[in-house]
Formats: C-alpha cells, sequence, structure tokens
C-alpha cells in the first residue's frame, strides 16, 4: 500500500500520466465530433498510424514540427474524407467502411515506411518537441506545447457544440437528421465537415506520438489506442469535458500498470499489468451501458426522403 | 448526387462486382509499385505466379487459404445476423491455445489417451474456447447495449497477451532457448499432408467440409433462417417470433466456433505449437474474405483462396523485385473498400442532378 502511495506522491507519476493522456485526449475528442454527427468512425486506429507516420516523415524530410503535425492533420482529413463519402455519400456500413479505413491507412503506412527506409534495423529518429520549461506549472511544464493544445482543444470543442450555430447543427444531425433537414441544415455537409474535422484530431493524435512521446516510428505503435478512444467517448457520454476526464482517468490506471510491472517486487507476468488498460475500458463500457445516451441516430445512415 | 435502388440486380452484376473491384484495386495499386520504383507488369506477373503459378505455389497458397477461409466463415456468420464479430484474431488464439492445453500439455505426466479420443477432445476444446470468448461481448449487446465491435477488438488485445503470457510460463517450451513458443502439440494429433513434399494438410478437408456446413446451415435449416431475420431487423424478428437472443448467443457460439477452430487447424495441421507470430492477422482478413464473398459461405472459399494467394505471391514477388510485401495488405484492405462500393452499385443507381 505505501508502494502506492510513493509512486502516486512522485511528480513523474503525474507527468506520465498526462503523457499517455494527450493522445488520448486528441483521439477521444476526434471520434466524439464524428458520432456526435451520427458517425462511427471505427477508421481511428489507421488514422492515428498514418497521422503518426506521415506527420513524422514530414520531420524527418526538414519541414518545422509544427508542419509536421499539419500534415498528420491533413492526412487524417484525407481518409476522413474517404469515410464520409462511403458512409455519408453512399450511405455504406459505417463499421466495415471505418474497419476498411483502418486497414488501407495502416498498410499505406507501413508500405510507405518500407519504401522510404527499405534496409533499416535502427529506426531513424527526429528531434521532437521539447518540454515547455518556460511554464510555471509543475507537471505541464514536463509536458511539450502539443500537450497543452489538447488540453485546451477541450473547451474550444465543448463551446463549439454548445455555444455556436455550428455546435447546433452537427449535434442536429446526430440526433434528428431529417429535422435537421427541415431546418435547412445539409445533413450531408456537416457530417462530412464533422468527419473530417474529427478525423484530422486522429491523425494528430497519432503523431503526438512519433514527434513529442517517442522520435522514430514503429510499427505496432498505435497498439490499440484509437479502440480505447471510441470506448472512451461512450463512457465519456459524448461531452468533451467528460472526455478529458477519461482520459486522464485511463491514463492514470495505464502509467499505474506501467509502474507496478516496473517496481521489480511484481508478482504477476508483466502481460497480466499491460491487459489492465483494456480490461478497464470493457469495464467502463459496461458500467455505463445501462445510462448510455447514444445520439439518436449515430450509426443510421441518412437517404433523404428514405425512412 | 443521390441513390436511387434498384427494383433488381442482376446475377451477372453480383458476380461481376467482387471482380471488377478487384481490378479497380490492382490498377490503383500500381502506383505503389511505381512509388517502390518497380516495373509494374514485371510486379504484378511475379506477384501472381508466386500465388498461382505453380504446383507448389497453389500448395503455398491453399495452405494459407485455411485459416483465411475459417475466419471467413466466422465472420460470415456473425455478419448475416448484424453481430460485428471483429475479434476473430483473439479468438483463433484462444482455440490454438487450447489445442496445445489438451493434446499438447500432458507428456511425462503418465496420462495416455488414444489419439481417436483425444482429436476429437482437442478439436472441441479448440471450438469451445473461441466461441466462449465471442459469447461474452454477444451478450453485453444483446443485454446491456454495449457495441461488440470495440468489445471483440479489445478482447484480442487481451487474449495476446494472455497467450504472452502463457508461452513465458505454464505452456513454455523448456527446449525452445527462451524464444516465446508454447510446447509441442503431441505428433499423433497432427494433420496429414495432403500433397506429399508440400505444407497442404488435410485442414482443407476441413475447411472446406465447413464451409457447406455453414452454407447448409443457411439454406437448410430454421437456424439459418432465424440468424437472418435477426440481421435483416431484430425488432422485426422478434415481432415474428423469432427468439432474438437465443439466435444471437447461437451465433456467437458458431462464429467464434469457427474462429477457434482455425487456430487449432493452424496448429495441429502446420506449426505444431503455438507463437505470438503465428497468424499475422487472419482474424482480420477474414472480415475481408467475408465481404469480398458478399457473404456467402461457398463464396468464401473463393475469397479466401484470393486473399491467400495475394499474401503468398507477395513474398515471392517482393524477394525478387524489392516492393515491400505490404503491397498484399493493401490491396486486401482496398479490395475491400472496392467491393462496398461495387456491391451498393449493383443495389442502387447513382443520379446526378
Amino acid at each position: 500500500m505505501t508502494d502506492l502511495l510513493d509512486i502516486v506522491a512522485n511528480p513523474a507519476f503525474w507527468v506520465a500520466v498526462l503523457r499517455i493522456a494527450t493522445p488520448l485526449i486528441f483521439g477521444t475528442l476526434g471520434v466524439l465530433l464524428c458520432e456526435r454527427a451520427g458517425v462511427l468512425n471505427l477508421g481511428i486506429e489507421g488514422i492515428m498510424v498514418a497521422g503518426a507516420f506521415t506527420g513524422w516523415l514530414a520531420v524527418f524530410a526538414g519541414a518545422p514540427l509544427w508542419i509536421g503535425v499539419g500534415v498528420a492533420a491533413l492526412t487524417g482529413m484525407a481518409f476522413g474524407l474517404l469515410h464520409a463519402w462511403l458512409t455519408v455519400g453512399l450511405a455504406l456500413s459505417q463499421h466495415v467502411s471505418g474497419l476498411g479505413i483502418t486497414l488501407l491507412a495502416t498498410a499505406l503506412s507501413y508500405f510507405g515506411y518500407r519504401v522510404s527506409f527499405p534496409k533499416v534495423n535502427t529506426p531513424p529518429t527526429v528531434t521532437p518537441f521539447a518540454p515547455m520549461d518556460w511554464l510555471p506549472i509543475p507537471v505541464l511544464n514536463a509536458q511539450t506545447s502539443l500537450t497543452l493544445f489538447a488540453l485546451l482543444l477541450v473547451p474550444l470543442i465543448g463551446w463549439l457544440l454548445y455555444r455556436t450555430p455550428l455546435g447546433l447543427a452537427l449535434r442536429m444531425v446526430g440526433e434528428n437528421p431529417a429535422a435537421a433537414e427541415g431546418q435547412g441544415v445539409s445533413v450531408g455537409k456537416t457530417r462530412t465537415g464533422a468527419i473530417v474535422a474529427g478525423s484530422a484530431l486522429m491523425g494528430v493524435a497519432g503523431s503526438f506520438l512519433t514527434l513529442s512521446a517517442f522520435n522514430a516510428f514503429f510499427f505496432n505503435m498505435i497498439n490499440g489506442r484509437g479502440w480505447i478512444c471510441v470506448a472512451l467517448v461512450v463512457f465519456a457520454s459524448w461531452r468533451p469535458g467528460k472526455a478529458l476526464l477519461g482520459a486522464l482517468l485511463f491514463a492514470f490506471f495505464d502509467a499505474l500498470q506501467l509502474r507496478l510491472q516496473q517496481s521489480g517486487d511484481a508478482l504477476l507476468p508483466y502481460q497480466l499489468y499491460l491487459m489492465l488498460p483494456y480490461l478497464l475500458s470493457i469495464l467502463a463500457l459496461v458500467l455505463v451501458a445501462r445510462k448510455a445516451s447514444y445520439p439518436q441516430a449515430l450509426m443510421k445512415p441518412y437517404r433523404k426522403g428514405e425512412r | 448526387m443521390r441513390l436511387e435502388r434498384r427494383h433488381r440486380s442482376s446475377a451477372a452484376a453480383l458476380v461481376l462486382a467482387p471482380i471488377g473491384a478487384v481490378a479497380f484495386t490492382m490498377a490503383v495499386s500500381a502506383l505503389l509499385v511505381l512509388w517502390a520504383g518497380a516495373p509494374v507488369g514485371r510486379t504484378y506477373a511475379l506477384l501472381l505466379s508466386g500465388g498461382f503459378g505453380s504446383v507448389f505455389a497453389w500448395s503455398e497458397t491453399l495452405t494459407r487459404a485455411i485459416p483465411l477461409i475459417l475466419t471467413g466463415l466466422a465472420a460470415t456468420v456473425a455478419f448475416k445476423a448484424r453481430l460485428f464479430n471483429i475479434g476473430a484474431e483473439g479468438q483463433l488464439y484462444a482455440g490454438a491455445i487450447a489445442a496445445i492445453a489438451v493434446g499438447g500439455l500432458h507428456g511425462g505426466t503418465g496420462i495416455e489417451l488414444s489419439p481417436w479420443l483425444l482429436f476429437p477432445l482437442m478439436m472441441l476444446a479448440a471450438a469451445a474456447a473461441g466461441a466462449l470468448l465471442l459469447l461474452g461481448p454477444a451478450l453485453m449487446k444483446n443485454k446491456l447495449g454495449v457495441d461488440e465491435v470495440v468489445t471483440t477488438l479489445l478482447f484480442n488485445f487481451i487474449v495476446l497477451l494472455g497467450v504472452g503470457a502463457l508461452l513465458d510460463g505454464w505452456m513454455k517450451d523448456p527446449s525452445a532457448m527462451g524464444w516465446p513458443q508454447s510446447v509441442a502439440l503431441q505428433s499423433d494429433l497432427e494433420l496429414g499432408k495432403l500433397i506429399a513434399q508440400t505444407r497442404v494438410h488435410t485442414g482443407l478437408l476441413w475447411a472446406l467440409s465447413l464451409a457447406v456446413m455453414v452454407w447448409a446451415i443457411f439454406k437448410y435449416t430454421v437456424l439459418g433462417f432465424d440468424i437472418r431475420a435477426v440481421g435483416g431487423n431484430a425488432r422485426a424478428a422478434a415481432f415474428a417470433g423469432v427468439p432474438v437472443t437465443r439466435t444471437v448467443v447461437l451465433t456467437a457460439l458458431l462464429s467464434g466456433a469457427l474462429a477457434g477452430l482455425a487456430g487449432a487447424i493452424e496448429v495441429a495441421g502446420r506449426t505444431s505449437y503455438v507463437t505470438l507470430d503465428m497468424s499475422p492477422g487472419y482474424g482480420y482478413s477474414g472480415i475481408v474474405i467475408a465481404m469480398l464473398a458478399g457473404l456467402h459461405p461457398l463464396g468464401v472459399i473463393a475469397a479466401g483462396v484470393f486473399v491467400a494467394g495475394v499474401l503468398v505471391g507477395a513474398d515471392t514477388m517482393s524477394r525478387a523485385v524489392g516492393v515491400p510485401t505490404y503491397i498484399a495488405d493493401v490491396i486486401v484492405a482496398a479490395s475491400l473498400i472496392a467491393v462496398l462500393v461495387a456491391t451498393l452499385l449493383t443495389q442502387y443507381r447513382v443520379r446526378f442532378k
């Protein structure tokens, strides 16, 4: 028990929590934007891989770090546009289209990496974002500016969703597209915009891993983080503030299992500690399942004039 | 742009849709071959001949097709009932572990069972392991409304970590020099070879008969009808007296069992032991195969052989012209998206106005 207290009392632990939470915040907000508009985006896992790769590749080729982040966002938008065309334009199954995008984006990234670096044993590296030493706030000053950006996005997206006409339109097409259409809101355009914007955030989530948390691109580096974001959005009842809370809570347990794993006197095989985040995600889904208020039109394609 | 439902789709269109989709994908993927700096014609020729060009190529393709047909069937059964089982990867590993647990662990313990008894036990255990793994997510979906896509996906990671722990612990092969590998399956439980001097094993017969069995279930049984009814419209099916929960549970058991058998058959036919890389994503490829086949159980055989051929051919091609093997994954994933669009076009007309 004292061990646990020692871990939690150490500021380095909280630095790790915030670092682990950052890509989840970007990813969760991305999923939230798509789902609030009524479209499931299972492309997230692959879009994160692609964002991690292209953002890193741009920086490796000499671009400034923020341009790298921009490239990752653009990559996400491209895949988002494809997903929007398939699910909104053609009204195809959101599940299958999203999975297809994950498979395609992952395969393309790995292919691109192998074409660019045919024979490397140690992955090439870039100089990642530096911590914000100048900030007088402990814990936060050990993070990079991308983390600050993620934290600022939470109120920004909250304001956008609940205080602007655009946000109202976005929520309407996710709840009752026919009514939204009656009010003169274009369901197709609003949904497409939401998917493209959400996918941009997913791309940025990936680039955080290669440009801030690490300095290289590895295969399997996303490792289910995208799926976890999909679970976190349900846990957060599709609200940005709760999404931040969920990401932090999740990161807390993830950091804790890492410390327990490293604490030497680990009693269990290390794989069981690594399982914890995935088990927790399932548990969270089960716990909120009964009171989850899904956006009413989630996963329901909208075809004008068809019921 | 808007979509207008066709009154009927022609039979030719239904067959041509996947073929056209694959052709389109190949054409687009040619750009990637050019990016890799290889001649397109030669690369595709090598890919084709590596997958289908010789007896050896066919034998490798069919060997690879065995688990793919089984995971493809697992996805087909589940998707027909709109149960989105994305967990075939984990179910495959669970089946493989169960096979070793029954058929590999009692060397030296003095328990001797006839292989005639042990073999069916091994297959049953593998089927049960896969089935039970999907039962949880299916019940969570049915009783609590938890989306099964996310839970089955997350279970894949949990199972793989669990397998890793077993390979380091209880099932560790002491002679594997620290390589994470399970103890080997008892040799009298291994599947025989179908063609001498190749790796094709009798698992192919299992895969083919199971495909016919699934087809027969959908064509001739009440369960098959119920599955399609639940997949079509669960509420309407419930009103019509279809036992929805029972159907979902049976669908999950059948789908999970098929994926679990894929694991056992891989162990008994090809690898003899479980490793963490025994499946390079067969569970996920199974979804693509099911969609390529238009969720038709017999179509799964053709789609499985096609995907296997692309994967095997890519290995040969990559060694010769240096285009990364990931081109195969790109082709498979892009085919999925292309076939979705092509199938839609057989059902709807696109009107621009």
